[in-house]
């Protein structure tokens, strides 16, 4: 591998170093909500998550037998794509909002949804509660968040290649073998307590038995079909949420302890809000990850006053964040600080870490 | 040895809410439930020593602001990851409008 200035590995010199210089589990920058506000928004309902998770099984659940019934012909690629995204795209919000446990009120059903988003997005629910759990803690800090999706100097063959989800599914299915034959590698078991660690086995077991029955259906029919429905999707329907998901952090600034430097709200079309359950609220939902989704634009709407300007559509904000990831390649301790409107409250020095922003054109 | 602790007004605290109170050096919570009992645990969350008493109180449980994990506040029992250690809790009783803590 070639030598970088920064080692992302969770066990590397700046896993230590962000322990040192008390970036590691510190106190973040909040916007100033009162309490009796933060009580409203915070609580939690089934009706949104009901509905939104009938549309999308529901829409899935067409668009497969459409599939089925035009397979093979031409006219089977338009229902598959859109199959795809709901599969390989739409899961990963799920997953996240289910695995924060705040899509539903009622715990079973965060559960459920969970578990079946996690399986179509190719994430040990276990495994992933926890990593997830420490991208909260230590956002974007070196060494010690497992999610940093462009490090710097950023790969952006690995992003463009998981636009069709080759990188993360090929990671996943040797991370899924690993755990079936009972290894945990030595960074997962760096934020998996040990007490947790046989859950991570019996899930992967149980995933790759219905792997092994749809292969075994597929050759069975003499056909690709089922592997279409199942597992492929993850694939080919990808590119969505790594579209939205670039633009959470990508570009911006590394070991602050302040989420209006490091995350990035970008206003989305309706489709794109429903496959990414309103994540592209991304500053608000870190700064206040109890709020469910459905009710982050009102959150929003709050503290808006207290944060960057959002990106007006994903366009725009590939407009900035692209130029940023290519001029990382070649300077990677540059990155884009995000300007404050003049009624937020001013970035304190102590939320910097150490690395002082270099400003550029590209801001 | 310990003592009842005087800790705060009962209407300091909203029904289906909690406060922090400060001890001795220690931290701790003090939930009054939708039917109007009190409980008192520990105030910093078993996962990662945060302050629970920014989190959101339903029915019986505490849910933590920074990961979602949550407890039963009457009896401290870790209900969901990612806090997997019970969370100590603290008898309290009510006198004249006031919520008196006993800490061990
Ligand atoms: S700090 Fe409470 S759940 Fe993580």
């Amino acid at each position: 591998m070639k030598p970088t200035k920064r080692d992302y590995s969770l066990l590397g010199r700046d896993a230590a170093a962000a322990v040192e210089r008390g970036l590691a589990s510190a106190a973040w920058y909040h916007t100033d909500v009162p309490r009796k506000t933060m009580k409203e928004l915070m609580q939690r309902r089934d009706g949104p998550a009901m509905r939104d998770t009938a549309i999308w099984l529901g829409a899935m659940a067409v668009l497969a037998a459409g599939v089925i019934w035009l397979w093979p012909s031409a006219w089977a690629i338009p229902p598959l794509l859109a199959y795809g995204v709901l599969y390989g795209s739409a899961s990963d919000s799920r997953w996240h909002e289910c695995g924060h446990g705040t899509a539903f009120k009622t715990r079973w059903m965060n559960d459920v949804v969970y578990h079946i988003a996690s399986f179509m997005i190719m994430r040990n629910p276990v495994e992933w509660r926890w990593s997830h759990a420490r991208h909260h803690t230590d956002t974007i800090i070196v060494g010690r968040d497992p999610e940093i999706v462009a490090m710097r100097p950023p790969d952006l063959a690995r992003i463009l290649l998981n636009l069709f989800g080759i990188v993360d599914a090929w990671v996943a299915m040797k991370a899924m073998v690993l755990n079936v034959l009972g290894i945990l590698t030595e960074e997962e078991k760096s934020f998996i307590p040990e007490s947790e660690q046989p859950k991570v086995i019996r899930v992967a077991r149980v995933w790759l038995a219905i792997y092994a029955a749809t292969v075994a259906l597929a050759l069975l029919l003499g056909s690709i079909l089922p592997l279409m429905l199942v597992g492929l999707p993850r694939l080919y329907g990808a590119w969505h949420h790594v579209m939205t998901g670039v633009l959470q952090h990508a570009g911006l600034a590394e070991n602050v302890l302040d989420h209006r430097l490091n995350s990035r709200t970008v206003y989305m079309n309706p489709i794109s809000r429903f496959i990414y359950w309103n994540m592209n609220y991304h500053v608000e939902h870190h700064m206040f990850p109890m709020v469910p989704y459905h009710a982050l634009p009102q959150l929003h709407e709050l503290i808006r006053h207290d944060l960057p300007a959002a990106d007006t559509g994903i366009w725009q904000a590939y407009r900035a964040a692209w130029p940023a990831l290519k001029r990382q390649l070649r300077h990677e301790d540059w990155f884009i600080k995000r300007e404050l409107p003049a009624t937020a409250k001013p970035y304190r020095p102590e939320f910097y870490g150490d690395v002082e922003p270099v400003m550029g054109a590209a801001a | 040895m310990s003592d009842w602790v005087d800790a705060c007004a009962i209407d300091d605290i909203e029904e289906e809410d909690l406060i922090r109170f400060d001890h001795g050096g220690r931290t701790f919570a003090i939930y009054r439930s939708a039917d109007d009992a009190f409980f008192c645990t520990d105030g910093l969350c078993t996962h990662e020593q945060v302050h629970l008493a920014d989190g959101l109180v339903m029915d019986h449980i505490i849910e933590c602001p920074k990961h979602n994990g949550q407890f039963d506040y009457r009896t401290g029992k870790a209900l969901r990851a990612p806090v997997c250690e019970d969370l100590a809790t603290h008898p309290v009783k009510v006198e004249n409008g006031r919520v008196l803590v006993r800490i061990g």
